[in-house]
């Protein structure tokens, strides 16, 4: 099978992100400005394929700080409806069955190299970018809501409210579906980590690790090397980028 | 062969007044849901990010099946050539373009963004079952299109058998499409490899049952008189069907139970103290299926036309709860994506979804129904779609004269 199928080139997404973000955050302001980590022309890469390794041994019961994190740099609201509000991470509590042992897994989109969400879109709007990132094209989304019924790990939310106060770099739109991007707006201007992993640091438990998992010098492959981890619901032959430690 | 029956255009009279009042409430309802869920949002709705599709869906899929069951009257005339139902080929035709127009707006106008219809009809990403589905629903339109024309031309009356046949292929093979939405979700206990066949089941048993309340209709509204020959077909059609599709049903819930893994889906469903249980069991298997076949095998009721009707009508009831049951309890059953452990969290992870249809979606759904309604009578008081006598002279012999001078 052929690597990745949909090859958008960044400079596309970020065209029509930007043009959403023009029209619909703040009409005659421009936001040209985004900080350049590569040059705007050089599409993203196939040679990077970007994820994160998750150590859940790491993760504490009371901390949120990748949520909290993640709301924040995209500008998710809560409108105290939590049936509908927009989750981008959620934090699992699993409970053995067998020893009653709990642990905690942050679960986000796992940015699947088979993702079931792109093979359903009727439109395209889902798609996989070169280097491995699934994202929604905000432009040719039509709110269907047939990936969410596909997608194996709950990982999509429907935008059921109006929005107001969008951030410039993380447009978004009622509506459409969204799920986590890797952060890449981030990605994009170089620097090369994602909010919930920063947080997570930052706090000092240092669970999550992102990084290129096609680089063998990279912190996670090397981890991915040395330690066994997980994909969650291996049996479907997905192939997430996002692993785990710990379950 | 040539069609030897009258066809009337109908005229405007009480009985079509009192249709047209309902009917245009209907869409106010459903016009109303639409622009307020525009402007407010989804979360008006019942429908969450838990279940996703909610009663609109049912609506939709309701309406889109039973437009290709409906046509199913029109293909046992020309394409099997029993010549009993000739007289009811054009109506058939008319009523498969309505419910399948009346489906798809409850579709679109669900949609987060419905604005950009143009967008679904210009972007096609052929892996998608739900992409071929928009060429699946766009072609049926213009094959009943010239299937029409071929009816309502004289001259060409001789090619009805092959386009008949071809439009008999097109919708089995649109229902399948439709089944097919839900059989390609990988990590959905809830949908087996049987959804096409319950589905192609479903439509006939839907479209049986909606054609037959519609001639009754016709019988008291439009003094269309319906001949008990006719009356006892459908009778014998909604039977063989309420059977398949309790056959199918009961196939695919043992299927299901072989399977391991989907105990538990099935226990759930079947057995358990929640809403789809008691849906499954007083609503689609007692009211829908084992009501309407005591109906229909009782002496007195089986050879009334009210009685028959009454018979639709609960099938009808029946067959749309179970389309709530497999779209809805699908997804309210949580995902197990840790086997071994209870998982908790602030998204509903291992939790039953709650889901309640909200108003904006009956109304949504009725608005469906409304422009079904609505195409159906604005058609007949145009065109000569109505059969002018449906009483046994007319059935029995206007095609059948051959027939009767061979005998
Ligand atoms: S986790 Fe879900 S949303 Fe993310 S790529 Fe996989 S199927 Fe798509
Ligand atoms: S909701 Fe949007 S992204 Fe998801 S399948 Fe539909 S069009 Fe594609």
């Amino acid at each position: 099978m052929k690597k990745y199928e949909i090859k958008l080139d960044r400079r596309d997404f970020l065209k029509s992100s930007t043009m959403l973000g023009v029209s619909t955050i703040a009409p005659g302001v421009f936001f040209q400005q985004l900080a350049h980590g590569r040059d705007l022309d050089e599409p993203a890469s196939s040679k990077i394929r970007w994820g994160m390794l998750i150590n859940t041994n790491q993760c504490t019961d009371e901390c949120d700080a990748c949520v909290t994190a993640c709301n924040e740099e995209h500008g998710i609201e809560d409108f105290g409806r939590p049936t509908t509000d927009t989750q981008w991470i959620r934090k699992l509590t699993l409970t053995s069955e067998t020893t009653e042992e709990s642990i905690n897994v942050p679960m986000m989109c796992q940015h699947c190299e088979n993702p079931p969400c792109v093979d359903v879109c009727p439109t395209g709007a889902s798609f996989i970018r070169a280097d491995g990132i699934v994202l929604v094209n905000k432009h040719t989304c039509i709110g269907c809501r047939y990936c969410m019924m596909s997608c194996p790990y709950k990982a999509r939310s429907f935008v059921h409210e109006n929005l107001e106060n969008q951030l410039p770099h993380a447009p978004r739109g009622k509506g459409c579906v969204e799920s986590c991007n890797l952060c890449v707006h981030k990605i994009d201007n170089g620097e090369n980590n994602t909010a919930c992993a920063e947080a997570c640091q930052k706090d000092g438990h240092q669970a999550i690790l992102f990084g290129d998992l096609n680089d063998v010098e990279s912190d996670i492959s090397k981890q991915l090397k040395k330690y066994e981890s997980k994909e969650v619901r291996s049996d479907l032959g997905l192939n997430t980028a996002v692993r785990y430690r710990g379950i | 062969m040539r069609d030897k029956t009258d066809y009337i255009i109908i005229e405007f009279s009480k009985a079509v007044f009192f249709f047209g009042v309902v009917v245009l409430s209907f869409i106010a309802l459903g016009f109303y849901s639409f622009l307020t869920l525009e402007h407010e949002g989804h979360w008006l709705t019942g429908m969450n990010n838990q279940v996703v599709w909610g009663l609109p869906h049912v609506f939709a899929i309701f309406l889109i099946i039973a437009a290709s069951g409906i046509l199913n009257i029109a293909s046992i005339s020309s394409v099997f050539n029993i010549k009993i139902y000739k007289p009811l080929g054009r109506l058939s035709a008319l009523l498969a373009i309505c419910l399948l127009t009346g489906g798809l707006m409850v579709l679109v106008l669900d949609l987060g963004r419905p604005d950009r219809l143009i967008v679904a009809m210009t972007t096609f990403n052929f892996k998608s079952i739900f992409a071929w589905n928009i060429f699946l629903y766009s072609g049926f339109m213009a094959v009943i299109a010239l299937y029409l024309w071929m009816m309502f031309e004289a001259r060409y009356n001789k090619f009805v058998g092959k386009v008949g046949t071809f439009a008999f292929i097109w919708r089995i093979t649109l229902t399948t499409g439709t089944g097919s939405i839900f059989a390609f979700l990988v990590a959905k206990e809830a949908y087996g490899a049987l959804a096409a066949p319950l589905f192609i089941a479903l439509s006939l048993l839907m479209g049986t049952a909606i054609f037959y309340s519609i001639l009754y209709w016709m019988d008291k509204g439009l003094d269309v008189p319906l001949g008990s020959e006719i009356i006892a077909r459908f009778r014998r059609l909604l039977i063989y069907f309420i059977f398949t599709v309790f056959y199918i049903t009961i196939l695919s819930h043992l299927t299901s139970l072989y399977v391991t893994k989907n105990h538990d889906f099935e226990f759930f469903l079947l057995f358990s103290d929640n809403i789809y249980t008691l849906l499954f069991w007083v609503c689609q298997i007692g009211i829908g299926t084992i009501l309407p076949l005591f109906i229909l095998y009782n002496k007195k009721l089986s050879i009334s036309p009210l009685g028959i009707l009454l018979a639709s009508l609960l099938v009808i009831f029946g067959g749309f709860t179970m389309l709530y049951i497999i779209i809805i309890s699908g997804q309210a059953y949580p995902l197990d994506l840790f086997p071994g452990y209870t998982e908790n969290s602030s998204f509903y992870d291992g939790a039953i979804a709650s889901y309640t249809p909200s108003i904006y979606e009956i109304m949504l759904g009725l608005g469906g129904v409304g422009i079904s309604a609505a195409i159906y009578i604005f058609a007949i008081m145009i065109l000569d779609f109505t059969p002018k006598n449906l009483d046994d002279e007319h059935t029995l012999y206007s095609n059948n004269k051959e027939k009767i001078k061979t005998e």
